[in-house]
C-alpha cells in the first residue's frame, strides 16, 4: 500500500513475530495507523478530525452498549427506564449524558471533517472512493442519530419520528403504505420503537465496517494535504507514528475537554426541554425542531412552500434528500484539476459563502417560521443548490488557479522562509 | 530549532537545524508523562463502565422485606421473597424441633444447631432462603403437600439434596445448609428480613 | 453529462424556490401574519437565584427541604412526582428514620392488592416506593381538574425552557396577575376565558392551574424561615430543580476533576507533540 518507502513491520519480540506469521494483525495496524503509513508532513489541525470521528464512534459504541443494559425498548416503560438510568443506575447519568452529547460531538467533528474535504479538494481523483464511502458513513450516521433520538420516548422523540417518517408519505401513490410499513402502525408506537432500537444498535457496527473501507481506500493514494499537491518523494512524508499520533493526541485532548465541559456542566444545552416530557400522541409540542445537526436540512425541507407540477411537500422532501445525495456526485461536478482552495481564489470565495449559508440554514431550521425567516431559508436553500450544482462546475471551467508549489517540501520551506528572513538566505 | 536527527527527511539541509540543544531526558519525560496520563484517564473511564453493572439504587432499596407471620400455624410454611429470591418462613412443631435437636452436630456436613439458626425464644420460627446451596434450585417442602424429603425438612428435586427440619443439609450434593438471612422480629407477628 | 444534468436539477430547485419565495413575499405584503398576544405579552422568567445554578452550583439542602414542604402541602394535592422515590429524600439531608416517617405518613397511599381477596387496595408507603400519584390515571386527573391535566413535576425544571426560573416566576407573587387592559384592547380575541388564569410566564398566557401560592404564611416552615410568597416559590423551584437533576452535585464535582485532568493531559500532549516534531518542519 501507498508509497515504496513506507517502513516495513519488523517484529522484535518473539511473541509478536509468532503472531505476525500466523495472523498479521499487528502488521495491519502498523501499516494503517502506525509507522508504516507515510503521511504528508504539512497536514494542519483540520486533519485531526478523521481520527476524532473514529474516537467519537468508539465512545458512542461503548456508552451505547452499556446503556442498552438498562434501557427498555417498550413504549410503556422506555421513558421511565431512561429516568431509572439517570437516577438509580450507578454512574448512569454520566453514561447517558455522554451518549447524548457524544452524538453531538460526533456530528460536529464529522461536519468539520467534511468541510475540510470540501476546502482542500479531498473528494477529487484519486480519492473519489474515499469520498463516496465518507458520504455513505454520513448517511448511516444520520439514520443512527435519528433513531437514537427516538429511544428516550419523549415528546420530541415521538414527534420527530412522526415527522420524519411522514417524509415518506410524500411519495406519490405508495407513500402512505411505505410510512405505515416503516412504523409498523399508523403512528409511532411500540413496533416502531422496537425496530428503531434494533437498528440503532446495528447501524454503528455497519458504520464501523464502512469506516474500515474508508481508511482502506484512503491508504491506496495516501492522505491529501493542504497544498493538494501530490507526494513526490520520501522527503514529503513522515511516518504516521509517532508524528501524527502525537498531533492527534493534542486534538483528542481538546476534543475531550469540550466534551467534558458539555457532559458535566451543560449536558442539556444541545437538547430540547420537550424531550423531558413523556411522549403523548394526542398533543404536539408548540415548536417541533430536530437536533441541531439536522437543522440545515430541516430548513431546506421547510423552504419549499409552493406547488409546481409536484406538490410542495414532495419538492421539500426531494430537495432535502437531494441536498445530501448530491454530495455523491461532487467528484464529477468539480472538474478543476487543482485540489486545494488555497490556490483557487474564486472557488474559495464561494465556499466561504457556502459555509455561512449552511450556518444561516441552521439558524432558520431552528427559528420561528415567520416571513423573514422563511425568506432567508428560501434564499439560503437556493444558494446551497446553486453552489453545488451550478456554480461549482462553472467555476471549475472558468477560474485561473494560482501557481502551485512544485512539491510539499517546497511549500513547507517557503512558509518557514516567509516567517524568518534570515533562514531564507540560508535555504537559498 | 532542534538537533540533527536521523529521522530527518532527506532533502532538507540539516545545517538549518543547528540552533539549540535540549536535554534529551527531559524530552522523553514529557512523552512518557503524556502517555501515562492517557493511560490513567482510560482506566478512570473504565470505572463507571464496570460500576454500572452493580445493583442500582432501586434494586438496593428493595433489599428489606416485611412479613406478617401471624397466620402461619405450627407445621405450616410460607414462601415469600427477599431480594427477588424465594424465602421460606416455617413454624416448626415441637416434634420437628425435637428431631432437629436430636441430631449430633458433629456428624453434620455444615455443623450448626437449630438454636444458632433461629432467634432466642423463637426457636419455632425457621426463616431461610429457599435457594439450594448446590446450584440454586428452589427446594420442595414449603408448600402444602410437597415432598419434604427423607429428613422431613426440604428436598431439592434438581439433584436430590435433602435438608432436615432445621434446613440443614443431610444428604445429596449441596455443600451448605440453607442460608439464614439477617432478620429481626419487629413484634411477635411481624418480621423484617434484610 | 453529469454536470449538465446537475445544472438542470440545480435550476429546477432554484426555480421552485423562487416561486416559493415570490409566494412568501407577496403573502407577507398582502396578508401579513397578525401579531399574537403571546408574542407581545409573554415574559421571560425572572432569576430565582438558586444556589444550584452555575458551574459550581450546589443544592442548599435547607432550601430544598423547605421546597419539599411546599410541594407536600400545596402541589402534591394535584401533581404527581412519579420518578422520585421517598428514599431519594436522604440525598437532601433527611435521615433514614425521617424518610421512613415521611413515607409512612404520606397522605396518598400506594396502590396494591388485597392479599386475601385480590382486589385493588392501597397500603402505606415505604422508603423504597416512588411518590404515589394523586389520581389513578389521566382521565381521573382531568375529571377532577376541569379537563386540565396537572403535569408530573419530577422533571418539570428540565422540561421547560429555563425551568428553575420558570417555576419560580410562574407560581411567584409576580406570576398570576389581572390581564392587562392593553392586551384586551389590542387583542380582543385573547381575553382570558373563564376557568383559566392570566399568567405572563405561561407559554400561551392563560393557565388552567389556579394560583397555588396565594398568601404569605401558607405553609409554616419548621426552620423558622418566613414563608413569604416569594420565598415559597423560590423554595419549591429549588426542590423541583433537585427532583429533575438529583445528581447535579456529583456531576459538578466529577466535572471539575475531569476538566482539570484533561487540561493537564492537553498540556502534556502539546509538549510531546512539539518534542516529536522538533526536527521536522511542517
Amino acid at each position: 500500500m501507498s508509497f515504496p518507502w513506507a517502513k516495513q513491520y519488523e517484529p522484535k519480540q518473539p511473541l509478536m513475530r509468532w503472531l505476525d506469521e500466523k495472523l498479521p494483525v499487528p502488521r495491519l495496524v502498523y501499516n494503517a495507523v502506525g509507522a508504516g503509513y507515510p503521511v504528508p508532513r504539512n497536514l494542519n489541525y483540520f486533519w485531526n478530525f478523521g481520527v476524532l470521528a473514529g474516537a467519537a464512534l468508539g465512545i458512542q459504541i461503548i456508552t451505547g452498549i452499556v446503556l442498552a443494559m438498562h434501557y427498555a425498548a417498550n413504549a410503556g416503560v422506555a421513558f421511565g427506564s431512561v429516568e431509572g438510568i439517570m437516577r438509580d443506575v450507578n454512574a448512569g447519568w454520566f453514561l447517558r449524558y455522554a451518549h447524548a452529547n457524544g452524538a453531538s460531538m460526533f456530528l460536529l467533528v464529522v461536519y468539520i471533517h467534511i468541510a475540510r474535504g470540501l476546502y482542500y479538494g479531498s473528494y477529487k481523483a484519486p480519492r473519489e472512493m474515499v469520498w463516496l464511502l465518507g458520504v455513505t458513513i454520513f448517511l448511516l450516521m444520520m439514520a443512527t442519530a435519528f433513531m437514537g433520538y427516538v429511544l428516550p420516548w419523549g415528546q420530541m422523540s415521538f414527534w420527530g419520528a412522526q415527522v420524519i417518517t411522514g417524509f415518506f408519505s410524500a411519495i406519490p401513490l405508495v407513500g402512505e403504505t411505505i410510512r405505515i410499513w416503516l412504523l409498523g402502525g399508523y403512528a409511532p408506537d411500540n413496533a416502531a420503537l422496537n425496530r428503531f432500537f434494533s437498528l440503532h444498535y446495528l447501524l454503528p457496527f455497519v458504520t464501523a465496517g464502512v469506516i474500515i473501507l474508508h481508511i482502506w481506500a484512503l491508504h491506496i493514494p495516501g492522505s491529501n494535504n493542504p497544498t493538494g499537491v501530490d507526494v513526490k518523494g520520501e522527503q514529503d512524508t513522515v511516518p504516521f507514528h509517532p508524528y501524527y499520533t502525537a498531533k492527534d493526541a493534542v486534538g483528542l485532548g481538546v476534543f475531550m475537554l469540550i466534551f467534558a465541559l458539555l457532559i458535566f456542566f451543560s449536558p442539556n444545552l444541545l437538547g430540547h426541554p420537550d424531550n423531558y416530557i413523556e411522549a403523548n400522541p394526542l398533543s404536539t409540542p408548540a415548536h417541533i425542531v430536530p437536533e441541531w445537526y439536522f437543522l440545515p436540512f430541516y430548513a431546506i425541507l421547510k423552504s419549499f412552500t409552493a406547488d409546481f407540477i409536484l406538490p410542495a411537500k414532495l419538492w421539500g422532501v426531494l430537495a432535502m434528500f437531494g441536498s445530501i445525495l448530491l454530495l455523491f456526485f461532487l467528484p464529477w461536478l468539480d472538474s478543476s484539476p487543482v485540489r486545494s482552495a488555497n490556490y483557487r481564489p474564486k472557488y474559495r470565495a464561494f465556499l466561504i459563502v457556502l459555509l455561512f449559508d449552511v450556518l444561516l440554514l441552521g439558524y432558520v431550521g431552528g427559528a420561528e417560521a415567520n416571513a423573514r425567516n422563511v425568506v432567508l431559508g428560501q434564499i439560503g436553500s437556493a444558494y446551497y443548490f446553486l453552489h453545488f450544482l451550478v456554480i461549482l462546475p462553472l467555476v471549475a471551467a472558468s477560474e485561473r488557479p494560482r501557481p502551485l508549489p512544485n512539491s510539499i517540501t517546497e511549500a513547507v520551506l517557503e512558509k518557514h522562509a516567509g516567517t524568518s528572513p534570515a533562514k531564507t538566505a540560508l535555504a537559498n | 530549532m532542534a538537533t540533527v536527527d536521523d529521522r530527518l527527511p532527506p532533502g532538507e539541509d540539516p545545517t538549518l537545524l543547528h540552533e539549540e540543544v535540549h536535554d534529551p531526558r527531559r524530552r522523553d519525560f514529557i512523552n512518557i508523562a503524556a502517555v501515562s496520563f492517557a493511560g490513567v484517564g482510560a482506566v478512570a473511564i473504565v470505572l463507571p463502565l464496570v460500576n454500572q453493572m452493580n445493583p442500582s439504587a432501586d434494586v438496593l432499596a428493595q433489599s428489606t422485606t416485611e412479613i406478617d407471620i401471624s397466620k402461619i400455624e405450627p407445621g405450616q410454611a410460607v414462601k415469600s421473597s427477599f431480594r427477588k429470591q424465594p424465602l421460606f418462613v416455617r413454624n416448626l412443631t415441637p416434634a420437628e424441633i425435637a428431631e432437629a435437636n436430636k441430631v449430633p452436630v458433629n456428624s453434620l456436613r455444615d455443623p450448626q444447631t437449630l438454636a444458632e439458626r433461629t432467634k432466642p425464644g423463637k426457636e419455632n420460627w425457621l426463616i431461610t432462603l429457599g435457594v439450594c446451596t448446590h446450584l440454586g434450585c428452589v427446594p420442595l417442602g414449603a408448600g402444602e403437600g410437597e415432598n419434604k424429603g427423607p429428613f422431613g425438612g426440604y428436598f431439592c428435586p434438581c439433584h436430590g439434596s435433602a435438608y432436615d427440619t432445621a434446613a440443614r443439609i443431610r444428604q445429596g450434593p449441596a455443600p451448605r445448609n440453607l442460608e439464614v438471612p439477617p432478620y429481626n422480629f419487629n413484634s411477635d407477628t411481624v418480621v423484617t428480613v434484610g | 453529462m453529469v454536470r449538465f444534468i446537475a445544472m438542470l436539477v440545480g435550476a429546477a430547485f432554484t426555480f421552485v424556490l423562487a416561486l416559493a419565495l415570490w409566494g412568501t413575499v407577496s403573502t407577507a405584503i398582502t396578508d401579513p401574519a397578525p401579531e399574537s398576544a403571546e408574542h407581545v405579552f409573554h415574559l421571560h422568567p425572572k432569576d430565582a437565584e438558586l444556589s444550584s445554578a452555575g458551574f459550581f452550583g450546589k443544592f442548599d439542602n435547607r432550601q430544598v427541604q423547605r421546597g419539599f414542604q411546599v410541594f407536600k402541602e400545596v402541589c402534591a394535592a394535584c401533581h404527581s412526582l412519579k420518578y422520585v422515590a421517598f428514599r431519594d429524600l436522604a440525598e437532601i439531608g433527611y435521615s433514614e428514620a425521617e424518610v421512613k416517617a415521611i413515607a409512612g405518613q404520606w397522605v396518598i397511599e400506594q396502590p396494591s392488592v388485597n392479599p386475601d381477596t385480590g382486589e385493588a387496595a392501597t397500603r402505606k408507603n415505604v422508603a423504597s416506593d416512588r411518590f404515589p400519584s394523586p389520581f389513578a390515571n389521566e382521565v381521573a386527573a382531568r375529571a377532577a381538574n376541569n379537563n386540565a391535566l396537572p403535569p408530573d413535576l419530577s422533571l418539570i425544571a428540565k422540561a421547560r425552557h429555563d425551568g428553575a426560573n420558570y417555576v419560580y416566576s410562574l407560581v411567584g407573587p409576580d406570576g398570576y396577575r389581572p390581564q392587562p387592559a392593553a392586551l384586551v384592547k389590542e387583542f380582543p380575541g385573547a381575553k382570558t376565558p373563564p376557568g383559566l388564569h392570566y399568567n405572563p410566564y405561561f407559554a400561551n398566557l392563560n393557565i388552567a392551574m389556579p394560583p397555588p401560592l396565594t398568601a404569605d404564611g401558607q405553609v409554616t416552615y419548621t426552620d423558622g424561615t418566613k414563608a413569604t410568597r416569594d420565598q415559597m416559590s423560590k423554595d419549591v423551584s429549588a426542590f423541583l430543580t433537585w427532583t429533575a437533576e438529583p445528581k447535579l452535585e456529583s456531576r459538578h464535582g466529577a466535572g471539575l476533576a475531569a476538566v482539570i485532568f484533561i487540561a493537564i493531559f492537553c498540556f502534556l500532549a502539546w509538549g510531546a507533540y512539539q518534542n516529536v516534531w522538533r526536527d521536522v518542519k511542517h
